[in-house]
């Protein structure tokens, strides 16, 4: 019989338990975790000028060919009228030739709109961390999930299997593979190899929530009320594990995307011409002295993104679960 | 209730005098997003030396909080305290923190209610408690440790010499009680508090806990203070009796007092709600109605108004003024707005028929 | 503990064994043709089969595993009758670009890789710990919240961006520290140093914010912990609860994150190795992807994997030291 006020008061961390100043506060109102977490994710700032950042991203990658007809220039358009020749190509005019013409200056030796190449790289960055996670949490969850579920043998084989993954140097492998499996198409490709690569971070985490949620009382009352295998990880299960899923989910998409960054600046991301940031900072290793704008520009865009993403995954492990973190 | 033994039944106001641990207005207020946490309010009290006073009330009725205070445990800088508490010549709530510092652990001393995460998990237990020895006796390491064995077979221990390399997993939950208490008594404190001590322990090996620290009581003469919401413990161990709820002391006697000519509504309702063997024609367990108030809008006038069955005899005074903790008889309290003989008719007459036979076949 | 020991190495192997496997799977069978990779461009079918027939790439999957295997163990000959080349354990074949036996790269390389991987990771570590226990101490201080802000926007920073921003105003700019090129420390330790300041910084900045938040949150969810609360009750001193009792707890779980970090790096800092032009293990493994020299990438491949598995074999022992529950079950 914990008083949780004095635990609270006591640490010099949060407490142990759920918000009990919350619910001591308003015991009548009765608010469902869900309501809590949203409540508290709207109350951090961070977060949630984090999720604008995101949502504005969201609308520029959605709308790039929209925004590049404004501009005028396609990504992949030459305009050797803008740079300088004489200098080794670098954009004529101060800041990377930034003006009206060229939003965001133009990029050095091939004199493309470094403005349609960010709103169409936008695209490539969002799309692909999106989906790499997508299959991360999928075949994660569904791995850990049943081993932790089942346990025995299935469980073995996939730990070990997860294991195995987590043997070979992700960045290392992850070249390898683009390298060697060269007939599909390399945007998909990617998807597969960072998802690949990343589903048993969540496997691991979901096998070990599902092994202490089993354990439950409420799933115990599932199991001796005839609940089948069905019943109970779809009901009972997974609806509890939603909350841990979506924190880590946020929190594994910035690192996709700084991983398919990581691809493009190595080579072995999406193809040219397609626009990546990645790739854009791969050419600015050859400019950054004459040309430190060329730098900024997709430097900027990869960090912003990332640390929206990663403030909003914190402020969402926070609100939703006062333990983590803080 | 269950037998006491005759030996803790001493009268009350006559050890007064040698007060050992004295509590004075205390108030520790906890500021937070919500609004102001009120877990003690205004809580006086007084323990002799070689004297036990059980604190009890439900959850977050500020049992726990004045525990901590009391050792000044609390983050100063989340919480707010004020009062005095006075242990010997010293008031831990003004004294600076390294005077507190000196007194925890060697003149008073806590023993925690989960023994196992109480413990440090990477260090063995005898080293723990060598340790504790160490900070406030400029003694050797060997010595230190051989003071810890000695200790651990105090408690009851097997083997204490080999037991004491042991982590504290390797212990039983009793045993790591025990070694909790070795802990507590490692510097002969003059005080010690015991949040919950049996709480997360078998049944069997709670009353062996209990046995054991009414006999190191007997041998070191240290007052204590047992914090619970189990009756049971309170009945088995405590002279007197202090009941809390939202942060202050509703009723407060002897153990006879409290148990035999309870006055306080919540008091009541807590011996109803404790399962009993002996008692006749029960025809079930009456838990108190509703639930523990906030500590942020603590209800207006009496606390315990917004439950209490009897609060529409108080001709509106039950919302409208916060009762004073008064004398009903010598060494008795409560803070109550019946009419004390009112409410003596109503123990007699209502609740005393329900704990039947315990009070009615003692008397 | 000696049980347990045998254990986890008799784990390694077979892990090992498995990862050797699935990489020699993916990398010999999965292209079309090594040997035509192996040819080059200037190439026609007779010494396409002669260097089927070298490779041993005519026989069968697993006779060429086996040979593979025994390779890494101990060593093979390549070819027949005159024309035999040897090559010695571990043998992870020869380069396809260079002919150079692969090991004999690896070895090479791998100074470099080790540089890097050790200064930065000494750095992050002490860096990264340190700020993190200041912070989580002295939690919603202005310390407390640069930290975090400085940590936050290390995750978030890609360590080739950190390593252009530092080339450009380091070297280009303000000409305090040369362009890096990779002196050997037994040649000249001061250059050596001098020449890695750049990237040892630029590796450690992500993993030193990494580090800040871990340590932080260890840190805050230790000294809620009833323990905690013990030793204070004990009347210990402050610098005792946190410095014996706080860091015991909360540094265990670093250590693990740090084995599996360095056994991550120590297979190559590719990003930083590229960004600073330095010859590593990385810049090894992806020249030989561009140049699609597969028994290079799979040797680093399989040499990062050991590297991982080692520090995990490590982590787990040291673990065990750290942790009594585990020490003792």
């Amino acid at each position: 019989m914990t008083n949780p006020v004095t635990v609270e008061a006591a640490a010099t961390s949060p407490a142990p338990e759920a918000p009990p100043a919350l619910e001591a506060a308003r015991p009548i109102e009765g608010r469902s975790p869900g309501q809590i977490a949203w409540l508290r994710l709207r109350r951090d700032k961070a977060a949630m000028a984090s999720a604008a950042v995101i949502g504005l991203l969201i609308l520029v990658a959605i709308a790039a060919p929209l925004l590049t007809a404004l501009n005028g220039h396609g990504p992949n358009e030459f305009h050797q009228e803008a740079l300088n020749t004489e200098l080794g190509g670098i954009p004529k005019g101060r800041f990377g030739g930034i003006s009206s013409e060229f939003w965001l200056g133009v990029e050095p030796g091939t004199g493309r709109d470094v403005f349609s190449r960010i709103v169409y790289g936008a695209r490539i960055s969002l799309v692909v961390a999106t989906l790499a996670t997508l299959v991360a949490v999928g075949v994660g969850t569904v791995v850990g999930v049943t081993a932790g579920y089942f346990g025995g043998w299935v469980d073995q084989t996939s730990s070990r299997t997860m294991d195995v993954i987590l043997a070979f140097q992700q960045l290392l492998f992850a070249i390898a593979l683009v390298a060697v499996a060269d007939q599909i198409p390399r945007t998909l490709l990617i998807v597969l190899v960072i998802g690949f690569l990343n589903w048993p971070y969540i496997g691991r985490i979901v096998r070990g929530q599902t092994l202490s949620l089993r354990e439950r009382e409420f799933v115990e009352a599932a199991r001796s009320l005839g609940a089948g295998h069905a019943h109970i990880i779809f009901k009972q299960l997974l609806p509890n594990l939603a909350a841990p899923i979506l924190v880590y989910s946020t929190m594994i998409i910035p690192a996709n995307i700084l991983f398919e960054a990581a691809m493009s600046f190595l080579g072995v991301g999406v193809k040219p011409p397609t626009p990546s940031w990645g790739q854009m900072l791969s050419n600015a290793v050859s400019w950054y002295s004459t040309d430190p704008v060329y730098v900024a520009v997709p430097g900027l865009a990869l960090f912003v993104t990332v640390l929206a993403f990663n403030l909003l995954g914190d402020g969402l492990r926070d609100a939703l679960d006062p333990r983590g973190g803080r | 209730m269950p037998d006491r033994p005759a030996a803790l039944g001493r009268p009350g106001p006559a050890a007064l005098d040698t007060a050992c641990l004295e509590v004075r207005d205390l108030r520790v207020h906890f500021p937070t997003d919500d609004g102001l946490v009120r877990a003690v309010d205004g809580l006086s009290f007084r323990v002799a030396k070689g004297r036990t006073l059980g604190i009890v009330g439900e959850s977050g009725s500020g049992k726990s909080v004045t525990s901590l205070a009391i050792l000044g445990l609390h983050d100063g800088t989340r919480a707010r305290l004020s009062g005095e508490i006075w242990l010997g010549g010293d008031d831990v709530v003004t004294a600076g923190a390294e005077r507190v510092r000196a007194l925890r652990g060697s003149r008073m001393a806590m023993i925690f209610q989960d023994p196992l995460s109480a413990l440090h998990p990477y260090f063995p237990v005898g080293a723990q408690i060598a340790e504790a020895y160490r900070v406030h006796t400029d003694v050797a390491r060997r010595v230190a440790r051989q003071r810890a064995v000695d200790m651990l077979g105090r408690v009851g221990i097997p083997q204490p010499q080999r037991r004491a390399d042991d982590y504290p997993h390797q212990f039983s939950g009793g045993m790591r009680q025990r070694a909790m208490i070795a802990m507590a008594l490692v510097n002969d404190p003059e005080l010690l508090i015991a949040d919950e001590p049996t709480t997360a322990l078998d049944v069997t090996v709670q009353a062996q806990i209990l046995e054991l620290m009414s006999d190191l009581q007997r041998e070191f003469g240290s007052a204590i203070v047992i914090v619970t919401h189990d009756l049971g413990v309170v009945a088995e161990t405590a002279d007197d009796v202090l009941v809390m709820y939202a942060g202050k002391a509703v009723e407060y006697g002897s153990v006879e007092d409290v148990f035999y000519r309870p006055e306080m509504p919540y008091t009541w309702g807590l011996l109803q709600s404790v399962a009993r063997l002996d008692r006749v024609r029960q025809d079930r367990l009456r838990p108190i109605a509703g639930a523990p108030p906030s500590l942020i809008t603590v209800p207006s006038g009496c606390a315990f108004h917004p439950r209490c069955p009897y609060c529409s005899l108080t001709d509106g005074k039950g919302e409208a003024a916060v009762p004073a903790l008064e004398e009903t008889a010598p060494g008795h309290l409560v803070a109550c707005h019946l009419p004390p003989p009112a409410r003596r008719r109503i123990f007699a007459e209502e609740i005393k028929p329900r704990l039947q036979p315990a009070t009615g076949g003692q008397r | 503990m000696l049980g347990y020991i045998v254990r986890r190495l008799i784990g390694v192997v077979l892990l090992l064994f498995v990862v050797s496997a699935i990489a020699f799977g993916l990398f010999f069978l999965i292209p079309a043709n090594p040997a035509q990779q192996a040819c080059g461009k200037a190439c026609n079918p007779e010494r396409i089969a002669i260097i089927e027939h070298k490779l041993g790439l005519d026989k069968p999957l697993l006779t060429q595993y086996g040979q593979f295997l025994k390779g890494i163990v101990a060593g093979r000959d390549y070819g027949e009758g005159t024309q035999v080349t040897h090559c010695p354990a571990p043998c992870f074949g020869f380069s396809f670009t260079t002919d150079q036996p692969v090991w004999e790269l690896i070895k090479d390389r791998f100074p470099v890789t080790l540089s890097i991987a050790v200064g930065a990771a000494v750095l992050w570590l002490v860096v990264g710990v340190s700020i993190g226990i200041v912070s989580a101490l002295r939690r919603g201080t202005w310390f407390d919240k640069a930290a975090m802000t400085f940590a936050l926007t290390g995750v978030s920073t890609p360590v080739y961006l950190t390593g252009i921003v530092a080339l450009f105003f380091l070297s280009a700019t303000w000409h305090v520290l040369p362009y890096p090129t990779y002196v050997a420390f037994t040649d000249d330790p001061l250059a050596w140093a001098q020449n890695l300041i750049m990237p040892w910084f630029t590796l450690a900045f992500v993993f030193a914010a990494m580090y800040a938040r871990l340590t932080r949150a260890s840190m805050l969810e230790t000294m809620g912990e009833d323990y905690i609360r013990t030793a204070r009750a004990k009347g210990l001193p402050e610098r005792q609860v946190v410095g014996k009792h706080g860091l015991r707890a909360a540094l265990t779980p670093i250590v693990t994150i740090f084995g599996l970090d360095l056994g991550q790096v120590l297979g190559g800092a590719i990003l930083t190795e590229t960004v600073f032009g330095l010859p590593g293990l990385g810049q090894l493994a992806l020249r030989a992807v561009f140049n699609t020299d597969l028994p290079i990438v799979m040797g680093v491949v399989l040499v990062a994997a050991f590297f991982v598995v080692i520090m995990n074999l490590a982590v787990d022992l040291v673990y065990a030291v750290l942790d009594p529950k585990v020490r003792y079950s």
